[in-house]
């Protein structure tokens, strides 16, 4: 690359309006969380995500300080609840819906040529919408975790408290809840492109669940193509396949996480950048959708 | 500033939706004023204001409003307005939250955007609805109301399709008056309109489509000046209408004379305008021909859009 392209790249930067762009981001930023946040639409991403905390909330109510079961079985139980149900079902299945809705529910409602026509680079559009979608999963999911862990250990009293404020609990949670977010940015980055490149993403997105539930039997270098192959290295508790898939699970070697958080992110940012071009190809023929 | 910077131009524009045609080798240069763009459904009006806004894309050719394209889209919307046809809203606004909200997207301040949203919406008097949700607002408050939306910015190109659908009466005029003013600023307006006499009062020149091609443009006495097929209709009121169709009917270019209904009139079809008026002139100083009023009768967009267009069309 020459000295030029590289001079008029830095110039077009600097002068490029990052102001105004900082400004568009945020007021379309507050729109669309409230929107997410609010939308009757929403009701059944909090039913979904606050279902396991009814089941942990029942569960100390039964087992009151720690009767009938232990820090260490809760901790398994735990962990199977947040890779089987928050990765596999909720998190995933919310994402889909929230996602996909972002601007598939514009061009159902007929209001994005709204956006189109404000002074708005799509681009700038794609970030905040996505950035909105990151913060309301996000949030959601993430009280949802917090609520759960408490619930889960909050019953066995002062050993509950020790386990999570003088043993490896605290850093268990924070993992949880990163892991939770690194799950909204990669599956919502995922929704989103998809969202922009199929009228009807359901499809798309059923062979994704698939693939993000059985990429344990592909080979190890295919499984480095799943969301879930990455947020696995990252859950604090690891859980042995079991059942059937065991006979059929391939073990890849492991990522650690100073490569699974940022392959993570690469892979976001890449899908964010396809669905940046995508967009601006995009053009408002509300009769054909 | 040059032509081109002071222009909507389109240069060789095509668009095709799959193998259906949008419009098709387009070329136009729409002047500062009100333009109209008139033509039956499927005619491609929309389709060309939709170009023009860049919601969506020619298929080949070039568009370019006062020299920018909608790839700027933050120098681009500064200057360009757009009133479309989609009676859709994002949900749960107030009309002025609606308005302010996409103010806001201009990097406006709060009290910018909200002293802007006001003055729009006292504009298309919609003042004591504004704080209602416009889910709630009828067709005509709702149309009202993306009129306001286009317009709050201050744009110096507004573009219009079917603006005066559902309004009533005292809303049409009210906004005819509105767009009239706004052109006489120096503001390129641009309507898409099926209410033909009303868009003729008002046009400053006409763009006529049919089946995506544009069959005729420019100012609506030149293009009814250009369709040489139909003779011109010119209604002559006199008192003595028998005695002038007979000193007509011996003129070449006179195709008809017909006397009126009320006796005091008679209504020529001529070839040539021109010769019929130079003649009709001879014959008042000549003859001291007593004449009450003469005016042409198809000089119109209405007559224009059935000799072109209604007609299963023709070519100028």
């Amino acid at each position: 690359m020459s000295t030029a392209v590289i001079a008029r790249a830095r110039k077009s930067l600097v002068e490029a309006p990052w102001q105004l762009w900082t400004s568009q981001f945020m007021a379309i930023l507050r729109t669309e969380v409230k929107k997410n946040l609010w939308m009757r639409r929403s009701i059944w991403i909090y039913l979904l995500a606050f279902a396991p905390a009814v089941m942990f909330g029942i569960h100390a109510l039964t087992s009151p300080m720690g009767r009938n079961c232990s820090i260490a079985e809760d901790t398994r139980i735990f962990a199977y609840v947040f890779q089987i149900f928050y990765l596999r079902v909720g998190i995933f299945f919310c994402c889909m819906g929230l996602f996909t809705w972002l601007f598939r529910g514009e061009v159902v409602e007929k209001s994005l040529h709204y956006y189109f026509l404000s002074p708005v680079r799509r681009q700038v559009l794609v970030a905040a919408k996505f950035v909105a979608g990151l913060i309301t999963t996000s949030l959601v999911f993430g009280t949802s975790v917090l609520v759960c862990f408490t619930f889960a250990y909050g019953h066995f009293g002062k050993a509950g408290n020790d386990f999570v404020f003088n043993g490896p609990g605290f850093g268990q949670l924070m993992s949880y809840l990163l892991v939770t977010v690194l799950a909204c940015l990669g599956f919502g980055s995922l929704f989103l492109a998809l969202s922009l490149v199929f009228k009807n993403p359901i499809l798309p997105g059923i062979v994704i669940l698939l693939w993000e539930t059985f990429h344990a039997v592909a080979p190890a270098l295919l499984q480095k193509l799943s969301v879930t192959f990455y947020l696995k290295q990252l859950c604090p508790v690891t859980i042995p396949p079991d059942g059937i898939m065991a006979l059929f699970t391939v073990v890849a070697e492991p990522v650690s996480p100073w490569l699974a958080i940022p392959g993570l992110l690469c892979l976001s940012i890449a899908i964010l950048i396809f669905a940046c071009l995508r967009i601006r190809q995009t053009e408002i023929s509300y009769l054909a959708d | 500033m040059s032509c081109v910077d002071n222009s909507i131009v389109f240069e060789n524009v095509s668009k095709f939706y799959g193998e259906v045609l949008g419009v098709n080798r387009v070329n136009l240069a729409l002047p500062p004023g009100l333009t109209s763009l008139v033509g039956p459904n499927g005619s491609g009006k929309t389709t060309l204001m939709n170009l023009m806004t860049g919601l969506v894309r020619p298929t080949q050719g070039r568009i370019s409003v006062l020299g920018l394209t909608p790839d700027q889209p933050e120098e681009f919307f500064r200057h360009v307005g757009y009133c479309t046809q989609f009676d859709s809203f994002p949900k749960g606004l107030t009309g002025f939250e609606f308005i302010y909200q996409f103010l806001r997207l201009r990097g406006l301040t709060s009290a910018e955007a909200a002293r802007l949203a006001g003055e729009a919406i006292e504009r298309v008097n919609m003042g004591p609805a504004a704080h209602r949700r416009v889910a709630g607002y009828s067709k005509g408050m709702r149309q009202r109301i993306r009129l306001a939306q286009a317009i709050a910015h201050h744009p110096t190109v507004l573009v219009l399709d079917e603006p005066l659908n559902g309004l009533d009466p005292m809303a049409r005029a009210e906004s005819i008056a509105l767009f009239e003013a706004l052109a006489k600023q120096g503001m390129h307006v641009v309507i898409s309109s099926h209410v033909l006499h009303e868009v003729d009062k008002i046009s400053d020149q006409v763009v006529l489509m049919s089946y995506g091609y544009v069959v005729a443009e420019g100012q609506i006495h030149g293009v009814r000046t250009e369709v040489k097929e139909h003779p011109m209709q010119i209604l002559v009121r006199c008192p003595k209408p028998g005695l002038l169709a007979s000193r007509l009917f011996s003129q070449d270019h006179v195709v008809e004379a017909k006397l009126n209904n009320d006796g005091k009139g008679v209504l020529v079809r001529t070839k040539d305008a021109e010769q019929f008026y130079q003649l009709l002139n001879r014959i008042v100083v000549e003859e001291n021909f007593p004449l009450e009023a003469v005016a042409p009768n198809d000089d119109d967009v209405n007559s224009v859009y059935q000799y072109l267009i209604g007609s299963g069309g023709g070519t100028v």
